[in-house]
């Protein structure tokens, strides 16, 4: 810190005036704080992607009390600067701006969709804002001044394809949203399949207006698959299940899916169109270890029990926060550069989800991926993989290597 | 052969779906000229009506036929009175009034319940075709577009009231002059219009997911097949959703989901292209 004239002069002035003036602001220079230390969060709180974002902010807030209630970073409190996107891409872009040139954030927290992540993404890069992205993707993206602390096809689909073929059989067919998320996913699903020795019979993609899944059932009837993958996305999708079981074909061929559950679809489809759904993620509010129901309950506690259901987005924000919060301490400082090379120590904490690990040659997340499969309406944790390595992503990206690449990296099969 | 007898019955129910989803807006768009952006919001309603209900312990069926139509039909006639009757004649103003109104909709119905998807399992369960399984809702959605078909020409075309509004929609000064009070026959138009697209949506919320925002993924598919069909809003509407489900289904059969609803899309603008009166402007001219 430069302690210039004017700024003695000031802060003077500032500790005399807070002195006479107010207690309040007695307290605060008491604590030694000059300023708090800001905290961008960037999640969508309305829209169709406001369940999801909801919990995400949530748990900004609660990390960020938790570590203030600890005496903050650096002598300093934190201090949140939360906006709602909308799930309004051309307000991420704005806010994005906004947290970077105005309100000057030591860090952001937010994206929810591949999409708004990409657009965001190089606003940060250019005014030089460390991002953290905390949602589960396709993978590939390798950017020094980003950290992706969701899972990967590596870390879930990798689980979830052989022991799902394991309980039903080698064919597969593949019906996922039409987007980069659903293409993407796609394409792992295929290579996981034929790398434990299946075949996948049909890949099919549906625009996400489409409700009408008739000529898609007769057809998966017609090729006769074992089991179907499902990365199919959001609320007009939810109508492929219903057709499903209304069609009788629940009981006879078994669905493994990367997606459902995103919108909570297991409290609001019917018992009988979601029973033996199986799933794959970094985490499930039902899991039962000390710190995950630690957690649960206090976001509960705190925010009531209406909110939405709590996710690996929600737990992945939690887990960003205090990652971040970590480099902070290691790097004395909230200097951007010593700040990533803080996080690309291999820092890491002990979450909600198990332990993460920041992997530094592609700025992912080492963490716990765990296997549910839906009973009565609630996920019911069938297996977990403690340590997964974003393997996907390090197949094509080294930023030890190469610290200037900065792109989205594509599977191909 | 059991495979043409399941995808017949694909194909049954795009054609019906169509149907209903398309009249409520071929009444009030196809005889009252308003531009009715909402309607997407009205099916919405219909759909939220039936949820709703059937969790309050009302049986499904009751809630589906009986309760989303009144319940919508009521709105209609509220919409009617509050905004609509204030825009007869101005066809632009509508249409801005009737996106306000839709976004006026969603927001509020996205306040209420929020925008998580809800939805009723879908009732009666599913029959083997040969080596095939579909389900009996279908045969349900079908009977009803055609009930509904009939009741329309019932209606129209038995009934006092059918006479009177299509006079109304005719001339609304000659029948004014006749002693008819058009104000009147034009709300009621509208409540019906509007409890016929509650009724669809009551149809639809056991097979689709249930959210504030499901309408625009059927708008575009009403306005498509109500401006395919032309002036007759029976002929009309159910020659063009025979004509564009059988497209969209086989479509959707023989390629992708994503090229069966690009057929769709290029099928309705050679269409119009070709017929730029609909089907009856060509066919069927002057039936009902």
């Amino acid at each position: 810190m430069n302690w210039t004239r004017r700024r003695v002069l000031t802060s003077t002035a500032a500790a005399t005036g807070g002195l006479i003036l107010s207690p309040a602001v007695l307290r605060y220079t008491a604590l030694g704080a000059e300023n708090p230390i800001l905290v961008g969060s960037l999640h969508d709180q309305s829209g169709p992607l406001g369940t999801s974002g909801q919990p995400m902010v949530l748990s900004v807030q609660l990390a960020v009390e938790e570590l203030n209630a600890a005496g903050g970073l650096l002598g300093r409190p934190l201090k949140i600067v939360s906006y709602d996107p909308q799930s309004n891409i051309q307000l991420y872009t704005q806010y994005a701006q906004q947290l970077a040139l105005k309100d000057k954030v030591a860090v952001v927290h937010g994206g929810i969709t591949s999409a708004s992540r990409e657009a965001i993404r190089p606003i940060f890069d250019r005014f030089k804002v460390l991002y953290f992205y905390n949602t589960l993707y396709e993978g590939g993206v390798c950017d020094r001044n980003e950290f992706c602390l969701g899972t990967t096809p590596a870390q879930t689909v990798q689980k979830l394809v052989p022991d799902a073929m394991s309980k039903s059989g080698k064919k597969a067919y593949i019906i996922a949203a039409d987007y980069n998320y659903g293409q993407i996913t796609a394409k792992w699903m295929t290579k996981y399949c034929q790398d434990n020795g299946g075949t996948v019979l049909s890949t099919e993609f549906f625009p996400l207006d489409v409700t009408n899944f008739g000529p898609t059932i007769s057809k998966i009837q017609q090729a006769k698959p074992d089991l179907i993958l499902s990365a199919l996305v959001g609320g007009n999708h939810t109508a492929f299940y219903r057709q499903w079981t209304a069609a009788g074909m629940k009981s006879q061929i078994p669905i493994a899916s990367t997606t459902f559950g995103l919108v909570n679809e297991p409290s609001t489809l019917d018992a009988k169109e979601s029973e033996g759904i199986m799933g794959a993620y970094g985490f499930f509010e039902e899991l039962t270890t000390p710190a995950s129901k630690a957690y649960v309950d206090k976001m509960h506690e705190k925010y009531g029990k209406d909110i939405p259901y709590i996710s690996e987005l929600a737990c992945a924000t939690y887990e960003g926060v205090h990652i971040w919060a970590e480099a902070v301490k290691k790097a004395g400082s909230i200097d951007r550069m010593k700040m990533i090379e803080a996080l690309e120590t291999g820092i890491s904490f002990a979450g909600p989800s198990g332990q993460v690990t920041i992997d530094k040659p592609t700025h992912h997340a080492v963490r716990s991926a765990y296997l549910a499969v839906v009973k009565d309406k609630k996920w019911s944790v069938t297996g977990s993989y403690p340590d997964q390595k974003p393997l996907d992503t390090a197949a094509v990206c080294d930023l030890v290597k190469n610290p200037t690449d900065n792109q989205q990296y594509v599977i191909k099969i | 052969m059991d495979l043409v007898a399941i995808i017949g019955l694909n194909v049954l129910s795009g054609i019906a779906s169509l149907v209903l989803i398309s009249l409520g807006l071929a009444i009030i768009f196809g005889m009252m000229r308003i531009i009715n952006l909402a309607h997407g919001e009205f099916l919405m309603l219909g759909a939220y009506a039936t949820v709703v209900s059937t969790n309050l312990g009302v049986n499904v069926w009751i809630a589906m036929l009986v309760v989303s139509p009144i319940f919508v039909g009521l709105v209609g006639l509220l919409i009617e009175r509050t905004l609509i009757r204030f825009l007869y004649g101005r066809l632009v103003d509508t249409m801005l009034a009737t996106w306000g109104l839709s976004l006026f909709i969603v927001g509020l119905i996205t306040t209420i319940f929020g925008n998580t998807i809800k939805g009723v399992p879908t009732p009666l369960g599913g029959f083997q075709v040969g080596a095939y399984r579909s389900d009996l809702y279908t045969l349900v959605l079908a009977f009803v577009a055609l009930a509904l078909l009939v009741a329309v020409v019932v209606v129209m075309r038995f009934t006092r009231f059918g006479l009177i509004a299509r006079a109304t929609m005719q001339n609304p000064n000659m029948a004014s002059a006749l002693g008819v009070n058009p104000t009147r026959i034009y709300m009621l138009t509208f409540g019906i219009g509007a409890a016929v697209t509650g009724l669809a949506g009551g149809l639809l919320a056991p097979v689709s997911g249930v959210s504030p925002t499901m309408g625009s993924a059927f708008i575009a598919k009403a306005f498509i097949t109500v401006v395919g069909g032309g002036a007759s809003i029976l002929a009309g509407t159910a020659s063009a959703a025979m004509l564009f489900g059988f497209i969209n289904q086989l479509g959707s059969y023989f390629t992708t989901p994503v090229f069966g609803e690009v057929i769709l899309l290029v099928a309705a603008t050679v269409l119009i292209r070709i017929l730029p009166e609909g089907i009856t402007g060509r066919f069927f001219k002057g039936s009902l």
